[in-house]
């Protein structure tokens, strides 16, 4: 049996899932699109429950909603399982009498029912069953309360092929309208395997998709027409605002007949209490740098430095028994580089990251169950509206300026496709904190006296260049109208500390994939790259390996820069396994042994303009491997993920080109 | 008079949503259809967007998608 697990955003849908599945589930993405699949097994059953994105409807406009229903109408899963937060019931069950127009069978699970009870409310669940013609069952995902029985439940509905007992939510003209067009299409819709009800309430919501997928002739659609047209004539309104209406009108009854609610949850009163502190008019700004700030310490200083020197310990460990055991063992000197030096330095040094990122994930993950990220989109929002973007993409754009990759892999959070892409694209361009020792170096070579002035101008220049990249791509390729900025902010509750921690698992598991295949395989062609020549000889110096080579191949493109030099192109070759190994290859190259030699020997290199153009050509140029598996996992494609990386690279380049051209006016 | 021009505290009856395409859709979605109770709570620190209370929850929306939400304001405001 497949379960389709389905119900608005903030109802607790993945606190459901995680109590259903357990750690048994798997994220995969909806063909077509990079909408997040998770997939789980019902535990102790051999079912299967499919977690659909959280929606409000199911109307035709957003990837989510798209992907919902063809889900629903093509996979046609053996049961809806349909989640409804019983503290907010009238907004959630408007998707409740969509859903049950699609003609499977269908439970209800009534969320959080705990606080409406704790408030002295109560719900009559005989009756509400009764009047929607689904079977309902009140639960509380966060206490584990009535899972079982839900469980038996929808079994029992699968089982038994239940459909939803009513289909008629309206009277008077919607009514006459429906029933028309329902009869008038049933054999299109019986052809198209759509459930008539469902397609004739869409052909008069004027749902596109619909229209296609019927293949209705002209003499057809001019009767829909006619039809809806005397619908709202008769009630002197539009057809998308007489079917909501009709839905919102027919809850409302439902609501005064069922749900007794003496006033606001204990819940809803906190969070008044809560906002009136963190969405304060002068407060709520500051409040946020602090949580932030606060955040970033603990994440890459405090907990996550600790636990990362710690495992960098436990790799290097790991490094010396192998090192030794091929030693012993004799092995092709060779092969013993390609493993120390290629595989376990490679992925070690990205490994060493593992911790920072889950760390962090453990905080946003904090931020974002307990509707604390809502805010930061509601009180942020006006600043990137400019873009095209809304405050929701505020938070991942923070933490690019910690690394690039947890960013990335944090705009899932993100509602809407449009955003999240264009989110993605410009992540990169916040100074990630692997820049750091780059510009630590050269600002104490070229200088040393405005050195805080020199690396403050970069880390601005980073966001005004994505500033303005942002304004060309609203106007270029992300013309279409965005998704409105139309946002609930949920009532703050407390996160479940398992949902917290099987989230922090799936980003650790995605980081570990991706450190154990792209990372792997660019680790691999680096070394190979560093250790042999042309011919595939074995270097003794790294100026006569192929890399040098490359470095100075692609040297002429960085002429009009300033900085043609072959050591500076290889340089930033390396610096795409990871940004420090920018100042460790020049280091090399330089014959320095370490990073103190190297100030000296860089001053004779560059001139200050060169050094600034090069600066700045390594704050804005693609980001490593790894943000690059990022985004191309975000994207899931390859040839766009390139092409990304090739734009950004563009960009950087021509920045560069002006910031080096006007540096010799000033310099 | 219209969403955006309502006072933070000040309630009232929505009589007419405008916009088109998505932005519209979406609204009546999310429960703004004619002849239901708002309440706006507060505005965000920059002036824009603002928080409003319908059917028993919170919802943020732009000025400039709430200008288009025509509301009957409560008798004495």
């Amino acid at each position: 049996m497949i379960y389709a697990l389905i119900g608005n955003q903030n109802c607790g849908k993945t606190t459901l899932f995680n109590q259903l599945t357990g750690s048994n589930q798997h994220v995969g993405n909806f063909p077509g699109v990079t909408v997040d699949k998770k997939e789980g097994r019902v535990r102790r059953t051999e079912d299967t429950v499919v977690d659909l994105p959280g929606i409000y409807s199911l109307s035709p406009y957003t990837a989510e909603e798209v992907v919902t229903r063809d889900f629903l109408i093509r996979d046609k899963p053996d049961a809806i399982l349909n989640i409804v937060d019983a503290t907010n019931i009238e907004r959630n069950l408007y998707l409740t009498l969509q859903l049950i127009e699609l003609q499977l069978p269908m439970v209800v699970a009534l969320n959080m029912m705990d606080e409406v009870t704790a408030s002295g409310g109560s719900i009559d669940i005989p009756a509400l069953s009764r009047e929607l013609g689904v079977e309902v069952v009140p639960i509380s995902a966060a206490r584990n309360q009535g899972i079982s029985e839900l469980v038996s439940r929808i079994q029992k509905v699968a089982g038994e092929r239940i459909l939803p007992a009513k289909l008629d939510f309206c009277d008077g003209p919607v009514h006459r309208a429906i029933h028309g067009v329902t009869h008038l299409i049933e054999d299109h819709a019986a052809a198209a395997k759509i459930p008539a009800r469902f397609a004739a309430t869409k052909l008069i919501e004027g749902d596109q998709p619909t229209v296609e997928a019927l293949k209705l002739n002209q003499n057809e659609l001019d009767t829909v027409e006619h039809i809806t047209a005397e619908m709202e004539d008769a009630l002197g309104t539009d057809r998308e605002a007489a079917l909501a209406d009709m839905r919102y009108s027919y809850i409302e009854r439902l609501a005064a007949l069922t749900v007794h609610k003496p006033g606001e949850t204990r819940e809803q009163e906190r969070s008044v209490r809560i906002d009136a502190l963190l969405t304060h008019k002068v407060l709520a700004i500051p409040i946020f740098l602090v949580i932030m700030a606060l955040v970033f310490w603990l994440t890459f200083g405090l907990i996550g430095a600790f636990l990362s020197d710690w495992m960098a310990v436990g790799i290097e460990w790991v490094t010396g028994q192998a090192d030794a055991a091929l030693t012993a063992f004799g092995i092709n000197p060779v092969i013993h580089s390609l493993i120390i030096d290629g595989v376990f330095t490679g992925v070690g040094s990205v490994l060493s990251f593992l911790p920072t990122i889950v760390v962090l994930f453990f905080f946003l993950s904090l931020l974002e169950d307990s509707g604390y990220m809502a805010r930061v989109a509601f009180v942020m929002d006006k600043l990137l509206r400019k873009i095209g973007l809304s405050g929701r993409s505020f938070v991942p754009m923070l933490i690019g300026f910690g690394c690039s990759v947890p960013a990335i892999m944090a705009t899932r959070t993100l509602s809407s496709q449009r955003d999240r892409k264009m989110t993605i694209i410009l992540t990169p361009f916040m100074s990630c904190s692997a820049k750091l020792p780059i510009y630590a170096v050269f600002t104490a070579a070229f200088f040393p006296d405005n050195a805080a002035l020199v690396m403050i101008l970069l880390y601005v220049m980073g966001m005004v260049v994505a500033v303005l990249y942002g304004l060309l791509l609203k106007s270029t390729l992300f013309r279409g109208q965005p998704v409105p900025f139309v946002m609930e902010l949920p009532a703050y509750r407390l996160p479940s500390p398992k949902t917290i921690a099987l989230h922090m698992w799936e980003k650790a598991k995605d980081f570990l994939h991706k450190a154990f295949t792209v990372i792997f395989l660019a680790s691999l062609a680096i070394w190979f790259l560093q250790t042999l020549d042309i011919r595939l000889n074995v270097v003794a110096d790294s100026a006569d390996s192929m890399l040098a080579a490359i470095g100075t191949a692609v040297s002429p493109l960085f002429a009009p820069l300033g900085f043609g030099d072959w050591r500076a192109g290889t340089a930033l070759i390396t610096g795409l396994s990871a940004k420090e190994a920018v100042v460790s290859t020049l280091a090399v190259l330089m014959g320095a042994s370490d990073q103190t030699q190297l100030v000296p020997l860089l001053s004779q290199m560059f001139t200050p303009a060169q050094a600034f153009s090069f600066l700045t050509f390594t704050l804005l140029y693609m980001p490593c491997v790894a943000a690059f598996a990022a985004v191309r996992r975000e994207y899931g494609s390859t040839v766009k993920a390139v092409g990304i990386m090739a734009a950004q690279t563009t960009v950087a380049w021509c920045v560069a080109f002006v910031v080096y051209r006007l540096a010799l006016l000033i310099l | 008079m219209t969403l955006d021009e309502m006072k933070p505290g000040s309630g009232g009856v929505i009589t007419v949503v405008g916009g088109e395409g998505v932005l519209r859709r979406r609204l009546l979605d999310m429960g703004l259809t004619p002849k239901t109770r708002v309440m706006v709570r507060k505005v965000a620190p920059m002036g824009d967007p603002i928080e409003i209370r319908l059917r028993g929850y919170e919802l943020t929306i732009r000025k400039e998608e709430a200008a288009k939400i025509q509301v009957e304001p409560d008798a004495g405001q």
